[in-house]
This record gives structure tokens, sequence and C-alpha cells, in this order.
């Protein structure tokens, strides 16, 4: 077998890395393995899987609340999200999250999550203070992706056999608007200044980009991945930058990132990760992506600036949700 | 001048003309590893990527994963041509002439294969500048550590150059060189696939391709463009490379060698 016997890179390297994770020191990327039942902790400084802590069934949706003293886990097979202390990694309590959660979003006032309930066609508000159902909202069928607008007026569920975003007046709780996507919509989020919501279509392979105030359409990204075959460019997860000037895109099983103008809505690059990549986090800097690679069961570094993948970390089987801890 | 550094300046002279006056030959050189890239590799693009093992951090392309493969292409394919023209000179009476200094042998065919080596090593920073255009590049502290590699694989392959010259009879029997040394080495080797991809086919072939001592130059040169050292693959292409100069010597040792033995 050849295999090296020293690593002069690691030695090249140690400045580029200290310098790259030094504003972020002690952080790190909370990540689901849904097929493992746990979550894997990464190291930021490191690159490496620090702490793997048993979760209930099937982990997929992942958040902090504001103060990070709290993290939120979707425990899509325990019909449960479950609440655990990041220091000590035991769950505190359960709420009632209805059943099969898969995606889900903390309002900012920092109390009220917004879960979407695939098997049930409803999204389901469940106050985290009181632990108690606050409402739950008739959606489309299979909802899957979760987003509130950043003054917490707006929450969107998006229904993956329905191809709609239902968007929800917070204060209500009622659907004022529905709007069409392309086949399959798995993720939403808003941009920082909530003018606009993007809505990813994984089977239709676009994400659209709505005006979040008159909910018209305001454009429409497409993907094409050199020598992978349409049918794998599946867009998924998405976030944004610092800036919102570019925002990085899971394409699951064609396993690329797409790198895409906010403003012109153009590709610019794709960045080769692990097989189906589902989600992202950033570093708190944001000069690091770390993205969940489903299939093969790790995640990969991309270095924001370079536009470049620096690393792949193996975490649990099958991760799927990534989250930030400063 | 010291007699020895008149004979190297002499004979990395006579190289280099021949090099600069034979352009074709070094566009050649570089065509097909080009080809190699650009038609072979861009097929397998997406087919690469499920395994990550050193010096790799991540997940990389086909065409990522073949270029050192190809930087070994050309030292192999140079150090070939080297043995061919050496065989040309000995026909043509110049090798002759070159073993008739009152300088040791070792040293002129030493000078000889630092030559060839040379002009390979060029000729691999040539194909690495295009295939930084065509979008594949290192860290720059890669190029640097590749240059040492580059020497000690084209030594070694220009070694077994020189030893098969000294076998070769006529020109003519260079056919059996391409099919015999050259093809094999290199499609059994890591240069197109990993060891691993190897295994997944067969047992024996990632045997045979563990102890080629082209693979270990190509997972030399592979180390070397990520700033990483393989020391195992280092001493593997030395030692081979001690034996082809080895049996290059007695080959071209008139009292013993084969070129006694072939009348030439």
């Amino acid at each position: 077998m050849i295999s090296p016997s020293s690593h002069l890179a690691r030695l090249l390297s140690l400045p580029l890395f200290l310098g790259l994770a030094s504003p972020a020191l002690a952080a790190e990327i909370w990540v689901t393995n849904e097929k493992d039942d746990t979550v894997s902790v990464i190291d930021i400084d490191t690159l490496e899987v620090i702490r793997t802590i048993e979760t209930g069934e099937r982990p997929r949706g992942i958040t902090f609340s504001k103060d990070f003293s709290r993290v939120y886990i979707c425990a899509s097979d325990s019909d449960t999200v479950q609440v655990m202390d990041p220091e000590t990694g035991k769950i505190l309590h359960d709420l009632p999250s209805g059943e099969d959660p898969e995606q889900f979003v903390l309002h900012p006032n920092d109390r009220h999550l917004y879960i979407a309930n695939e098997d049930d066609a409803v999204t389901t508000v469940v106050d985290t203070e009181t632990r108690t159902v606050a409402a739950q909202i008739n959606v489309g069928i299979e909802p899957e992706g979760m987003a509130v607008s950043p003054d917490g007026k707006i929450a969107i569920t998006t229904s993956e056999t329905t191809n709609m975003a239902h968007w929800i007046d917070t204060e209500t709780r009622k659907l004022f608007a529905n709007t069409l996507v392309d086949a399959r919509p798995r993720h939403a989020e808003f941009t920082a200044q909530g003018s606009e919501l993007w809505v990813s279509s994984e089977i239709g392979g676009t994400i659209t980009v709505f005006n979040t105030a008159d909910q018209t359409e305001k454009g429409k990204i497409t993907f094409e991945v050199k020598g992978v075959h349409p049918d794998r460019v599946q867009p998924v997860g998405f976030e944004f930058t610092e800036d919102e000037k570019t925002a990085f895109v899971a394409l699951g099983p064609s396993n690329h990132i797409a790198v895409v103008n906010a403003e012109t809505l153009a590709v610019e690059d794709y960045i080769l990760v692990g097989r189906r990549v589902w989600h992202m986090a950033f570093s708190p800097d944001k000069s690091l992506l770390f993205t969940t690679n489903g299939v093969s069961g790790d995640v990969t570094v991309i270095d924001v600036a370079k536009r470049d993948a620096i690393k792949s970390i193996k975490v649990g089987r099958f991760p799927w949700g990534a989250a930030m801890r400063p | 001048m010291n007699a020895y550094l008149i004979a190297l300046k002499a004979i990395i002279g006579r190289e280099a003309f021949r090099f600069v006056s034979q352009r074709g030959r070094f566009i050649a050189a570089l065509v097909r590893p080009l080809l190699w890239l650009v038609v072979f590799a861009a097929g397998f693009r997406a087919a690469l990527g499920l395994s990550i093992t050193p010096p790799y951090a991540t997940y990389i392309t086909y065409e990522v994963y073949i270029v050192p493969g190809l930087c070994g292409m050309i030292l192999l394919f140079n150090g070939m041509q080297s043995s061919l023209s050496l065989v040309y000179d000995r026909e043509m009476g110049s090798m002759r002439l070159l073993l008739t200094s009152p300088l040791p042998r070792w040293w002129l065919l030493f000078c000889r294969l630092l030559a060839s080596t040379s002009i390979s090593v060029l000729q691999v920073y040539v194909f690495l500048a295009i295939t930084a255009l065509y979008g594949i590049r290192f860290a720059w502290y890669g190029y640097i550590a590749l240059l040492p590699a580059l020497l000690v694989a084209g030594v070694m392959l220009g070694a077994l150059g020189l030893a098969l010259s000294s076998a070769i009879k006529q020109l003519e029997n260079f056919a059996g060189v391409m099919n015999f040394v050259i093809f094999p080495m290199f499609f059994l080797s890591t240069a197109l696939y990993p060891l691993w991809k190897m295994a997944e086919s067969s047992e024996l072939l990632h045997d045979i391709c563990a102890f080629n001592p082209f693979s270990h130059s190509v997972e030399l040169i592979r180390f070397a463009l990520y700033g990483q050292f393989n020391g195992f693959a280092l001493i593997w292409t030395g030692l081979a490379g001690l034996i082809w100069v080895a049996l290059a010597l007695w080959g071209y040792d008139p009292a013993r060698g084969l070129v006694r033995r072939s009348g030439k």
C-alpha cells in the first residue's frame, strides 16, 4: 500500500488554516445524522469531530436558540422536537411537534418554533416556553421547507407534493397567499432584509425568487453541472453570504454546491463535495461553509473566499442538517 | 574547466540542441498527455470522487486525479525516447565516440541521464502551465516541491531507458519496448486509477500496480504537488532507479555487458 511517511503540507498549510479559523475560536458545527440517531459536533479550529451525541430517532432539522443555550432537534421518527443542553448534550425535554417533524424555523421572538409536519399536511406552531402547541395551520401535502421573515411577520411553508410556497401571517396564523413553484420544493429562505424569498425545488431543479412585498416571482435560477445528468441536479438547502451578494446552493445527488450571484441570479461556479449534499452552515465569520453529504456520510468544508473545497470530515451515517454554535 | 564538467556541458548542450531543433518532439510530448486530460479524463469526470485517499483531503474530479499520472507519462515517454535516441546514436556511431572518452563510463551515462531528465522536467512544467489554464491548479508550494520529485522520478525512468537501450540491438526492436515496457508500466500503475479502484476489480491487478515502480514515481509526484512528502514512494523509486543504473552500467560495460554481446 502506498502511504505517506510525513506531511510537509501540514506544516505549510497550518498557518493558512489558523489564519482562516482564528476569528472563530472554539466555534462548532452541529450536524444531525439521520441514520445513526446522533449529532456530530465539529470543531471549526481543528476541523475534526470532537463529540457525538445521541438523539431521538432520525434527527434532521437542527437550530439553536438566540443565546445558544438550547439546541432544538427535529427527531422525525420519534415525532418530537427535542430540546438539548449543548454544554452537556443532555435532552432537557421534548416539545409536542406533531407527526414527523422534518424542518423547522425559530421565530425571531426566540419563542415560537414553526414546524413542518410532513405526514400531516400541517404547520405546527409550538411555544417553547409553555411547551404547548400554539397553533396548527393547514398547508399543502408533504410540507417541508420552513422560513420566517426577519421582521417575524411572515412564515413560509413549502409543500413537496402541492408544489407551493404557503405564506402565513404570523399574527393571525392564517395563510394569506399561496404561490406555485417547481416540483418538490424543499427549502425556503428570506434574504436578511426580507425583501426576497428564495424557494428551492428539488425535482424541478430550480430556485424561484419572490418579491416579499407582493409575492410575485422575481426570477428563477437553473443549474447545469458539467458531466452530470440534469435529473441528478436537485437543489435543496442554501445559504447566503454575509453581504448577501452570493448564495451557496446544495445540489443533492449531483454532489456539487452551486455558487450563485444573488443580484444577477447567475450561477458563477460549482464546487465538488461529497455524495448527496443536503444542507449547510457557515462558520461565525462566514469564511468557511460546512455542507452535509448524506450518502458519503461526511461534511465538506468550503473556503468561501476561494470557492474551493478544502477538506471532507467523516461524521455519522446520512448527515442531514447543520447549525453553527459560536 | 574540469574534464568532467566539460563532458557534462557538452552532453547537456547536445541534448538541448537536439531538443530545440526537434520542436515536433516537444509538441508531441505535450499533445499526448493533453489529449488524455481533455478527451479521456473529461469522459470520466464524475466517475471518481467516491473515496478520499491521501494526499487528497476532499473529493476531486478525475481530471484532477489524472494530472500527476500524466506528468509521470511525460517522464516515462521521454525516458524511453532517450533510450531510442541512444540506440540511434549507437547505430550512427556517435555513442562509440562518446564511450571512448577517457572519463568513467558511469559519469558519461549520468550526464546523459541528467540531460534527458532536465528536458523532461521542463516539459512537465509546460504541461502544468497548460493544465492551469485549463482550470486545474495547485498551490504555489506544490509546484516548488514538485521539482525534486520530478528529478528523482525522471532519473529513475531515464535509467530504465538507459538499461533498455543497452539491451536493444536495433532501432526496429524499439516497438517491443513500447508494447512490453511503456504500456504495461503506464496502465498497470496508479497513473489512471487509485489502488483501491484497482483492488475493486482484482487483487492481482492491485498487487502488480503496488509493485510497479512507476506507480511510486507517480505517487511521489502526486504528493509533491500537494506539498506533501511520500517517503515510501521515494524509497521505492530510488531503489528502482539504482537497479536500472546498475543494469545500464553493466549493459554498457564493454567487458561484460550487452553491448559487447550484441556486437555493437
